[in-house]
């Protein structure tokens, strides 16, 4: 007997919550104990009161399992708004990363020109080393962190997804 | 008025508040200071079970016969932890319970204490919500909290964590209302369009079912009776799920009886072959449907739910109605208003013949009882009592669903999602204190009944009427059953050995006992139990191999039932292995 896979599609959630202890940890545990996938995850608190936080997902599944993941998150007490970006579109959809890159000489050169094409910004230097931010869709930071790679990096951190609906009205 | 009270006495005044009769709980180091709150307090009745998962089952009892909230309160640590399982029972059944626990001191919490355990980690996905209280000015809004969210929407546990710092310390207390959040706020009516489109569908239809769950049963009675006048309007048949029994009385000419894989032939005959299947309550369960691209290919789905997150969970439906059972199952009848069903005599017609196969006989013995006969005389002999019957999980359980019938809700009250053995004996004794007047019988089996066997004491110290009637076959009979058909009756550890003398493990705990060995002592026996005044174990010996049928084999179709009496195979493949 074999396990049968299904075709999958890429959704952006967003998840505004109250802030409170344990909500992290249960919409993270909701997606392990369902057997969904998390491709990326970032939060922050967003009301002056620190009161709502707003979570963005990054979700890949069958369409039918996103509809659950759907309903599944708006059945938790803490959840107030669940939107799939994806699904009301269109939408803008951002990352940032933080890419160090070592090496003398050519390399340093080269290192600097690529970021200039990408228009990332240096914001950290040594006479070996760079670090470059990049804002972007996590497409184009996939493609300036491979050609890096070839650069020689040391070390990749990004921050996951944000997204937002296009246009004057909130999701 | 307000003035300054311990964490302990506010969480007291707040049940009281709440209209708390029972609390279910074991005491404990971590909840000390609530026990001396409750210490003389008579307006609270505490129930000391004898291990933590009898708490939290028999508070699902109490839910569930009476449909108010059951409430347990259990110590940190192990009493967490063992109140777990019961927890998990409720959330799948969807039984309204606000769990109490204690917490190590919040300066401890994290290192490891002394009976600490993360209650608010491990409870996390077993319950419909749950707290960690930091702050003894904010139990009374938490607790006010947690009985809204357990109570309304689709009802389920919530557990609310106290550390032993925040029972201690003070707060103001105030008598007056509390504000609410109102942050959770189900939706209960359903959307008119669908109503209207419902109705139509319902009105055109030649082949329909009413399918209904344990969603019924939780909305109220007001939803039976409603679901009764559906039917009544629109003359579908009705099967249900096993949480659902009781909602549609079983002598009613349009009762199918229960469906799904021990459900009768007529009942997953008639979804298979009908046109419109109306779910209310209900959530296309794996134990409801069988093999899922084979389950009901013809019809239209209609689902009322008020969760939304069981529409199209496993089966995609044409018309979702997002609501209460009882509130929409109003709104449709109201919509229905003086229609005219097609003329169903076809369908009907049909059915009979699905009836016809007679598919709850079973296999006579000469020389044992048979444990559906058993279960056949039970019912005769106790149903002009009207009695509340739990179970443990099992053939016993499937049994008594098949054999035994219901005529209201509430009377029925038994492990359906989870599946826990050891629920019974303390959901029976749960039932018997919301209602003190009724018999109440826990139809067991000799493997289950030992789960939480330790609750005969709690019904000895409260002097507990209730009734245990023990099928004993001398075996785990649902997995000896599974391994006969699908792994050639390797009987693997499923063989009950060493099994106590109930009949004096019942007079140990101050119980009768009473043994019945062949047919001519069941009446009597029976009898005898139900006379005795007190609380009664009744050990009946049944035939070892009786198996439970109808069946649905793990992976097949509703169409592809066993009966008792056919030729099986003994083997499955792997993909029915896996399914379970």
């Amino acid at each position: 007997m074999k396990i049968k896979e299904e075709a999958s599609e890429r959704h952006v959630l967003t998840i505004t919550v109250d802030n409170e202890a344990g909500i992290l940890a249960k919409i993270a545990g909701l997606f392990t104990a369902r057997g969904y996938n998390i491709d990326s995850l970032t939060v922050a608190d967003i009301t002056e009161n620190h009161n709502v936080s707003r979570i963005t997902i990054v979700t890949h599944g069958p369409p039918a399992q996103i509809d659950q993941i759907h309903a599944q998150l708006e059945r938790l007490v803490p959840v107030h708004k669940v939107v799939d970006l994806t699904e009301v579109g269109p939408y803008v959809e951002r990352e940032l990363a933080l890419i160090k890159v070592a090496g003398t000489g050519d390399i340093r050169v080269e290192a600097l020109r690529v970021a200039e094409v990408f228009r990332a910004k240096v914001v950290d230097t040594s006479t070996r080393s760079f670090v470059f931010e990049l804002t972007g869709t996590p497409d184009k930071i996939d493609s300036f962190i491979a050609i890096m790679r070839e650069l020689g990096i040391v070390e990749v951190g990004r921050t996951g997804v944000v997204g937002m609906i296009r246009g004057p009205e909130a999701a | 008025m307000s003035e300054e009270r311990s964490g302990a006495s506010i969480l007291v005044e707040s049940l009281v508040r709440q209209g708390v009769e029972f609390v279910f709980g074991y005491p404990g180091g971590a909840v000390l200071p609530i026990y001396d709150a409750l210490f003389g307090d008579e307006r609270l009745r505490h129930i000391l079970v004898r291990h933590e998962a009898g708490a939290a089952h028999a508070a699902e009892g109490y839910a569930r016969s009476t449909g108010k909230p059951g409430v347990v309160l259990v110590t940190s640590g192990p009493g967490a932890t063992n109140a777990i399982t019961g927890i998990a029972d409720a959330f799948m059944d969807s039984i309204p319970l606000v769990v109490i626990t204690g917490q190590v001191a919040t300066s401890i919490i994290g290192s490891d204490g002394f009976q600490e355990a993360d209650t608010v980690g491990i409870s996390r996905h077993c319950t419909k919500h749950n707290y960690l209280v930091r702050d003894p000015s904010q139990l009374a809004a938490v607790i006010d909290e947690a009985f809204q969210i357990a109570t309304t929407g689709r009802p389920g546990p919530v557990l609310i964590d106290i550390p032993k710092d925040v029972q201690v310390a003070s707060a103001a207390w105030n008598d007056g209302a509390i504000q609410r959040r109102n942050r959770y706020a189900p939706t209960t009516e359903g959307g008119q369009a669908e109503i209207v489109r419902a109705v139509e569908l319902i009105a055109q239809a030649k082949a329909p079912v009413l399918y209904t769950g344990g969603g019924v049963i939780n909305s109220g009675p007001e939803a039976t009776r409603l679901l009764r006048e559906l039917q009544a309007l629109t003359g579908a048949p009705v099967t249900s799920t096993l949480m659902g029994l009781g909602a549609f009385p079983a002598d009613n000419k349009d009762w199918l009886g229960m469906l799904g894989m021990h459900g009768t032939y007529e009942a997953n005959w008639a979804m298979n072959q009908a046109d419109l299947i109306v779910c209310v309550g209900a959530r296309f369960d794996d134990r409801v449907t069988g093999r899922l691209d084979a389950f009901a290919p013809n019809s239209t789905k209609i689902h009322i739910d008020i969760d939304r997150s069981s529409i199209n969970k496993t089966v995609p439906v044409d018309l979702p109605i997002v609501g209460d059972c009882a509130t929409v199952l109003r709104q449709l009848i109201a919509e229905w208003g003086s229609r005219k069903p097609q003329d169903l005599t076809e369908w009907k017609r049909r059915i009979d013949g699905w009836k016809a196969k007679d598919s709850l006989a079973y296999r006579k013995s000469d020389s044992a009882i048979m444990p559906q006969f058993a279960i056949q005389r039970l019912f005769e002999l106790t149903k002009d009592r009207n009695p509340i019957i739990s179970t443990e999980v099992g053939q016993h359980q499937m049994w008594a669903a098949q054999y035994f019938h219901f005529y209201d809700p509430n009377r029925w009250l038994t492990s359906g999602g989870l599946g826990t053995m050891g629920y019974g004996l303390p959901a029976a004794i749960g039932a018997q204190l919301g209602n003190p007047d009724d018999l109440v019988i826990d139809i067991a089996g000799d493997a289950s009944i030992q789960m939480n066997i330790q609750e005969l004491g709690t019904a000895t110290q409260y002097r507990l009427p209730v009734k245990v009637f023990i099928l004993n076959n001398e075996w785990m009979g649902m997995v000896r059953q599974w391994q006969e058909l699908t792994y050639e009756s390797r009987f693997s550890q499923s063989y009950s050995d060493s099994l106590p003398d109930f009949v004096k493990l019942a007079e140990a705990y101050g119980w009768k006992g009473i043994r019945i060995e062949n047919e001519s002592q069941l009446d009597d026996g029976i009898r005898a139990m139900i006379a005795h005044p007190g609380p009664v174990i009744v050990d009946c010996l049944v035939d070892k191999p009786a198996k439970c049928f109808p069946m649905i084999p793990s992976g097949a179709a509703h169409t592809d039932m066993i009966l008792d009496g056919d030729v099986v195979a003994g083997t499955m493949d792997d993909e029915a292995k896996a399914l379970v």
